[in-house]
């Protein structure tokens, strides 16, 4: 890791926020599932939060982020609102998604947060879609936003991975494609089933400029990502890869028995937080600013978990709603 | 009124909604060469590469790519060919583009028009011939229309273009030469979900939508003659459906058949057979293919085909 007393610390500990935030959200959400508060599969993504921090924090709130199931991170680093997010995850009135998607399908349209997926590899072409939309409307006006999609190491196995790189190649769209390489496809090594040299040489196959990156990193993480971005804001599509580690299960049910204790336990060890704290006590940050950051981040998840666990539930009206505008009506000239 | 065929009614209906709106654009394969049926013939040469987008056959991408568009605001018209080839992208249209809007909670909005071209066309066999439109209104979030003649061509192609549903819009391969009249103009649109009296008459309700309209209608000259009256509705729009209009017709005539090119298992005459049934408690009858795939063989094909004299001795055995 690059550390030293150059480091922009500032910058940083920005990160290093973000990162304690998603990781004491995550802890949420995970006892909300084993408390069966949150109904539904949570997909944590504790040992990823270099990723989220690092991409996410390089974007501004116009800018547009397409994520997986694994999205609570991603959508927190862009800005969401945790109290709205763990209501979603909840089920509850006030959730994001009006309780209507859960943890799989959380979206921010106001931060620009276009939704997580509960399709594997789906997100790919909407991204190439919402970057393909930028594309158009700048011929008539000043539009320099840019799509970052944020997808899984499973996802480089489907069809969309070809058809969304080389269409964001072939037009040129403002887009940077993510691949956050946690090791699993579900609960499977992805690289038992993963043929050829990995997804960087598959991006370059399709002419795209790629990386590959330890995703635990998240100085290099970030040099990346602004780099990228800015490439990709240019109409030059990017791709990168991190290497980063699921420290949890696939969800909160599973107890990743095809995992040794050992393994994990060497894992933890490459902890992205721990990595981040450690380079910025190096780099002279007090380490009780850096437990002030911790704990606060610990306070304000639990304080949203309390206030999802008190929230309504949804009007059951609300199950009808948003489904069609076009209603059946008579021809009145006919 | 200009005599326009079914193919240059959807072409013009592109060219006025495109000048109104620079949001609408068009995107699929062959599209700049004017689309493989010609329906988009001359469009690149006005509006460009950029808005008449040629794509690589990427269903997949070509449908999952208009989803994110039209969340960041434009308007796509996703040319899917066949829709036998839409099946290459039914996750798309189905997971994403029908549910976007409600499961981010009213967050989304995903105004696309997706033209699906179906029915039998001589000798294309099975993977060019089929007629999937049950399938989508099985699908909460889609609107669903399927055009019988070039003046609904244009009108409803307007309406679809306008809506801020994502809209299943299938043309039939065999009408894209049909000619009849078409009224101009901008703003004449015709709105979704509202049905058209064919052919207007007092024995039995006759249901149909896209080509089998015109065959219901000749089958219905037939039986004028032997002095059997039946009223013809061109449902256009499958999802919402006029019920309203379907209702008052078979509360007139007291029976009702629902005629489809579509195989007759699990096809959209079974809903509104059921619906009529439940409703009014009427006699119902359903005419669609056999549970075959569409042959390549002339006679063999043509085992797929519901024809004017089925339609007309099925009337006769209600009437």
């Amino acid at each position: 890791m690059t550390a030293g007393r150059n480091l922009d610390t500032d910058r940083f500990f920005a990160h290093y926020a973000t990162m304690q935030r998603i990781r004491a959200f995550e802890r949420a959400a995970i006892r909300a599932a084993r408390e069966g508060l949150a109904t539904g599969a949570i997909h944590a993504s504790i040992g990823q939060e270099a990723v989220a921090a690092g991409v996410c924090g390089n974007l501004v709130r116009s800018d547009l982020l397409l994520s997986n199931h694994r999205g609570h991170g991603h959508t927190l680093a862009k800005g969401a609102d945790a109290g709205a997010m763990m209501r979603e995850l909840f089920g509850r009135e006030g959730g994001v998604c009006g309780g209507k998607g859960g943890s799989m399908h959380i979206a921010d349209f106001g931060v620009g947060m276009l939704g997580a997926n509960g399709v594997v590899g789906a997100n790919i072409l909407i991204a190439a879609g919402a970057a393909h939309g930028v594309h158009m409307r700048r011929s008539r006006s000043a539009d320099d936003r840019v799509v970052v999609c944020i997808f899984g190491d499973g996802a480089v196995n489907r069809g969309p991975f070809l058809e969304g790189l080389n269409w964001a190649a072939v037009y040129r769209l403002p887009v940077l494609f993510v691949c956050e390489d946690n090791g699993f496809a579900a609960t499977t090594r992805t690289e038992a089933l993963t043929a050829g040299p990995g997804p960087k040489a598959r991006a370059e196959s399709l002419g795209l400029v790629a990386a590959e990156v330890d995703g635990n990193d998240i100085v290099a993480v970030d040099a990346l990502a602004r780099d990228f971005i800015a490439a990709a804001r240019a109409g030059e599509p990017r791709f990168i890869h991190a290497k980063t580690w699921r420290l949890e299960g696939h969800t909160a049910a599973d107890k990743g028995a095809y995992r040794e204790a050992a393994e994990v336990e060497a894992r933890w060890a490459d902890d992205p937080v721990a990595r981040c704290e450690a380079l910025l006590e190096q780099a002279g940050v007090e380490s009780r600013r850096l437990a002030g950051a911790r704990d606060a981040a610990v306070r304000e998840m639990e304080a949203v978990f309390d206030e999802a666990r008190a929230a309504d539930w949804p009007a059951v009206e609300r199950a009808f709603e948003d489904v069609l505008d076009t209603t059946a009506a008579r021809n009145a000239a006919d | 009124m200009p005599e326009l065929t079914y193919a240059e009614a959807a072409r013009i209906a592109i060219a006025e909604e495109m000048r109104r709106d620079p949001d609408v654009w068009a995107l699929g394969e062959d599209l700049g060469r004017g689309g493989v049926f010609g329906q988009y013939a001359g469009l690149a040469e006005e509006f460009g590469p950029e808005r008449i987008c040629d794509t690589p056959i990427s269903e997949a991408s070509i449908m999952g790519a208009s989803v994110g568009a039209a969340m960041v605001g434009t308007r796509p018209i996703v040319e899917m060919r066949f829709s036998d080839f839409a099946l290459c992208a039914v996750d798309e249209l189905v997971n994403q583009a029908a549910k976007a809007r409600y499961m981010f909670g009213g967050q989304a909005r995903v105004p696309m028009v997706i033209r699906e071209p179906i029915g039998i066309w001589r000798s294309s066999a099975a993977q060019h011939s089929q007629s999937l439109e049950a399938w989508y209104t099985h699908i909460p979030g889609l609107v669903v229309v399927a055009p019988a003649t070039p003046a609904d061509n244009k009108g409803l192609l307007k309406s679809a273009i306008r809506c801020d549903d994502p809209v299943v819009y299938m043309e039939h391969k065999n009408l894209w030469g049909l000619a009849g009249e078409v009224p101009e103009g901008d703003e004449r649109t015709i709105p979704l979900g509202a049905a058209r009296v064919e052919r207007a008459g007092t024995d039995v309700t006759v249901v149909s939508w896209s080509r089998m309209v015109q065959t219901c209608a000749r089958a219905a000259a037939t039986l004028e003659e032997e002095g059997i009256s039946p009223e013809v509705i061109d449902l256009r729009t499958l999802w919402p459906w006029d019920r309203e209009r379907v209702m008052e017709s078979v509360a007139r005539t007291g029976r009702l058949l629902v005629v489809h090119e579509a195989v007759a298992v699990g096809g959209f005459g079974a809903e509104v057979a059921a619906t009529v049934a439940e409703e009014l408690g009427a006699p119902v009858r359903r005419l669609g293919a056999p549970r075959i795939p569409i042959a390549y063989a002339p006679p063999l094909e043509d085992q797929a085909r519901v024809t004017d004299e089925m339609i007309a001795a099925a009337v006769r055995e209600m009437a």
